[in-house]
């Protein structure tokens, strides 16, 4: 099984929620994830984020489904770590 | 997500937990001051049958009820939507899917019950002493008396909670919104006491 093990977002978000509800938004719904936010830059109604997701599996669908329903913009992926794992 | 802390999250990314709390203070304010200014022409006029001062106070308590509903619903109806399509403008996005526009959805309801049931709850406990007596309670004092007094003790209570609002003396705010409630009294009496 090839498992996304970490990805690297680059997301515009508006102001609220603000980035610790919306940090852990997505941590909520990857299990065992380390999410980590970092505010690039900041405009009127809007934050640029680099979004750092880790974990043993992530669902990237539902992690996109979360960013859509916060009202985030996913804008590129700008790392992304799989691992091929043999079938347990 | 159960359905309050979803409330409680829609209100908080349109930051409206302020806008909810300003409709209840002003229209439950309405409210107290209404049904002390129709109680205040009742006794200071010729004598009225209960039943008459109850549906009249009845009838203008619905009717602030149902206007703080409507007015609030449709004001904060226009704001939400015009407030989501400034974000979509920033987004260049569209956030039909999203959180901001479930709220844009919901919040106006959520404000327009608190506006709407604040001066109708209020209106029906300074009622109360009316409705009770209706219903064959024996009050040890006149009701509509007793209503007066329980009007002026909301208002100075919705003044303790501007003060707390506000971080300022819950006292002086108290005493402020009884000073108005009072003023409001002796206007009615000036102009309808003859």
């Amino acid at each position: 099984m090839i498992a996304v093990k970490r990805v690297v977002l680059d997301v515009l978000k508006p102001h609220h929620p603000n980035a610790l509800e919306f940090c852990q938004a997505l941590s909520a719904v990857i299990k065992g994830s380390t999410v980590k936010v970092t505010v690039i830059a900041v405009d009127e109604k809007t934050e640029s984020l680099e979004v750092s997701v880790e974990a043993t599996l992530i669902d990237f669908d539902l992690l996109q489904d979360v960013i859509n329903k916060m009202g985030c913009a996913l804008h590129s992926i700008d790392e992304v770590e799989v691992k091929n794992e043999p079938n347990s | 997500m159960n359905i309050f802390t979803r409330a409680e999250f829609l209100l908080n990314i349109t930051r409206s937990q302020g806008i909810a709390r300003r409709y209840f203070v002003v229209n439950g304010f309405d409210g107290a001051l209404t049904m002390l200014g129709m109680i205040l022409g009742f006794q200071f006029s010729a004598s009225t049958p209960l039943s008459i001062t109850i549906n009249a106070c009845l009838g203008a308590s619905i009717a602030l009820g149902v206007s703080g509903v409507s007015s609030a619903y449709i004001s904060e109806l226009a704001e939400r939507r015009r407030a989501l399509l400034k974000l979509e403008e920033a987004m260049l996005e569209d956030l039909h899917e999203s959180a901001h526009s479930e709220a844009a959805r919901w919040v106006p309801i959520m404000i327009a019950l608190v506006n709407g049931s604040a001066p109708l709850l209020i209106s029906l406990v300074i009622l109360s002493p009316l409705l009770l007596t209706h219903a064959g309670v024996v009050l040890p004092i006149s009701p509509l008396f007793l209503a007066i007094i329980l009007a002026l003790i909301i208002v100075f209570l919705l003044g303790v909670f501007l003060g707390r609002i506000a971080g300022t003396s819950w006292l002086r705010s108290g005493v402020q919104t009884l000073f108005i409630a009072i003023t409001t009294s002796v206007l009615i009496f000036l102009f309808t006491s003859n």
